[in-house]
């Protein structure tokens, strides 16, 4: 099964939340990454059938998404808000998703979803006394009840423990093997890089990039990166440092260096050697732009450059 | 209908705080009749006025509010409709289940105890009893498709409620004669008034008015109800 979605916009008054989409997203598992309010949950609803788009088309296998309620046969919905009833047991609400699916055994598939996420101890207590990992399982549990070819997860590790989330993990990757189509969103690309096959760049709006892992990773080390460097000697190591290519700036401040490397590897190990040759001791080596919005600023400047 | 949708309805409904606010009004219509009664009160004349003016007046729109809002605006407002709605269920199934919900919810709460107010005052006497038990009922009907209507197109449903059945019903229908053609309390009276024939009460719209009032606002409620859930957005933080 494949969502297509072509010339994808969504904008709310004069806000484009999401500009001009077009991707396809197959079997195996993609995870849609991007900073904080880049519109990966608006792309994500639209592709849920909870938010029709502005301009262009979502589809499921052809079929129209938006007002079709045929199409939750087919997809899996884990949205990032609880959406849980506190007064129902984790059992009452997955067999609540069993029944509304209108399965023929809806109890082995209650139970059988709830042992996919390791869910079945506590699942007699309220959901209004699980934690906000437990509360995720429960959701996730919930959205696999009828086995559906695609799932759509809108941030699915927020909240969850480090077990946990490995836990989580590893199901994702072992449906996304076995053939389903699986999409997540995230923020994080640690997150995204170790699960997904396959990633989708979201940055304010925009389709920034697209790839498998390694490709983003690389793009994302390739870039410019700037060093805020200490050492015994600032004046003597610029002088080494502005004779090789990969530093692309220098600026010498009172509190030490500020280096614009342009290539990324060769900087990392020119600079040790470097210090080495010219008798200088470096007291500190560290990234000045290695957040997240950076790294997301540049890749959309690149995209749109 | 769903059964699972309605279950799940009534577990959130009867479960939380709101079965307080849904059994306090029903239950001091049936402690002001016992007390008239006590008193000495239980004439025909007393228990028009308790049924008119409290039981349909008051009572019957708050409880048709807090049922008709109260199945689906805090699902709504908390997220957890996407439990419901992210399943092949059509949306107005989702929508006719939960006004159902709403109308069993006021039949029992509102419709039985002004039955009982009038038959503890008066009995079967000149057919008050049934015949405010009937208007309440089928004012009730469309209170809760107006209401969750309302629940459905905005977060003020309850303000725009109370609005409506304190504000436009009580105090401006009151005041303006032609204004109580346009209240569904005054067409559950105008029902009501077919049935009793008690010299105390008087309706002032005709039946021919009222039944299609009441039928229309009732079949466009749940009709229009759907048809916004049908196109319902998921609004992130975004």
């Amino acid at each position: 099964m494949k969502i297509e979605l072509s010339q994808v916009s969504r904008w709310y008054g004069n806000v484009v939340a999401v500009n001009d989409v077009t991707m396809t997203i197959g079997p195996g598992v993609t995870g849609l990454l991007g900073p904080n309010g880049a519109g990966k949950s608006t792309l994500l609803h639209m592709m849920a059938g909870f938010l029709a788009p502005s301009g262009g088309t979502v589809t499921l296998n052809g079929d129209r998404v938006w007002k079709n309620h045929q199409i939750y046969r087919n997809i899996g919905l884990v949205p990032e808000r609880e959406g849980v009833y506190g007064f129902l047991t984790g059992w009452q609400f997955v067999l609540s998703a069993a029944r509304l699916h209108g399965l023929s055994d809806p109890e082995q598939a209650a139970r059988k979803a709830l042992a996919t996420v390791e869910m079945e101890e506590p699942k007699d207590r309220r959901v209004e006394t699980y934690s906000k990992g437990m509360r995720q399982r429960v959701k996730v549990a919930a959205a696999l009840v009828h086995d559906p070819p695609v799932l759509l997860l809108d941030e699915p590790f927020n909240g969850m423990d480090p077990r946990q989330r490995l836990h989580l993990m590893d199901l994702i990757r072992a449906m996304g093997t076995a053939g389903k189509t699986i999409l997540f969103s995230s923020h994080i690309l640690e997150e995204v890089e170790r699960v997904a096959q396959h990633i989708e760049v979201l940055v304010a709006g925009r389709h920034a990039a697209s790839g498998d892992f390694r490709d983003i990773r690389r793009l994302m080390t390739d870039r410019p990166h700037l060093f805020m460097i200490r050492s015994s000697d600032d004046r003597k190591l610029a002088a080494a440092l502005i004779r090789d290519p990969s530093a692309g700036g220098i600026t010498l401040r009172p509190d030490g260096l500020e280096v614009q490397a342009t290539e990324f590897r060769r900087f990392a190990r020119l600079l040790p050697k470097l210090a080495q040759a010219e008798g200088v001791r470096l007291h500190q080596v560290s990234p000045a732009d290695e957040d997240l919005e950076s790294v997301f600023s540049y890749l959309i400047n690149r995209s749109t450059g | 209908m769903n059964t699972v949708v309605a279950a799940i309805t009534y577990r959130a409904l009867l479960g939380r705080r709101r079965i307080v606010l849904l059994l306090l009004l029903p239950l001091a219509l049936i402690a002001l009749a016992v007390l008239f009664k006590l008193v000495g009160e239980g004439d025909q004349r007393t228990t028009v006025l308790l049924l008119q003016s409290f039981a349909l007046s008051t009572m019957l729109p708050l409880l048709g509010l807090i049922a008709g809002t109260g199945v689906i605006a805090p699902e709504i407002d908390d997220g957890t409709i996407i439990h419901l709605m992210s399943k092949p269920i059509s949306r107005p199934v989702i929508i006719r289940t939960k006004f159902v919900v709403a109308v069993s919810l006021l039949a029992l709460f509102a419709t039985v105890p002004t039955y009982v107010a009038g038959w503890l005052l008066v009995g079967n006497e000149a057919g008050i009893a049934a015949g405010f038990a009937v208007g309440a009922l089928v004012a009730g009907i469309a209170y809760a498709a107006l209401f969750l209507l309302l629940g459905v197109i905005t977060r003020h449903a309850v303000t725009i409620g109370v609005i409506y059945a304190l504000v436009w019903e009580s105090l401006v229908g009151n005041l303006v004669p032609g204004a109580r053609r346009f209240s569904i309390q005054a067409w559950g009276q105008s029902v009501a008034g077919q049935i009793t024939d008690s010299p105390f009460f008087r309706t002032d719209v005709t039946l021919g008015f009222a039944v299609p009032a009441l039928i229309i606002v009732t079949l466009a409620g749940v009709f229009w109800a759907g048809r916004r859930l049908r196109g319902y957005s998921l609004t992130g933080d975004e």
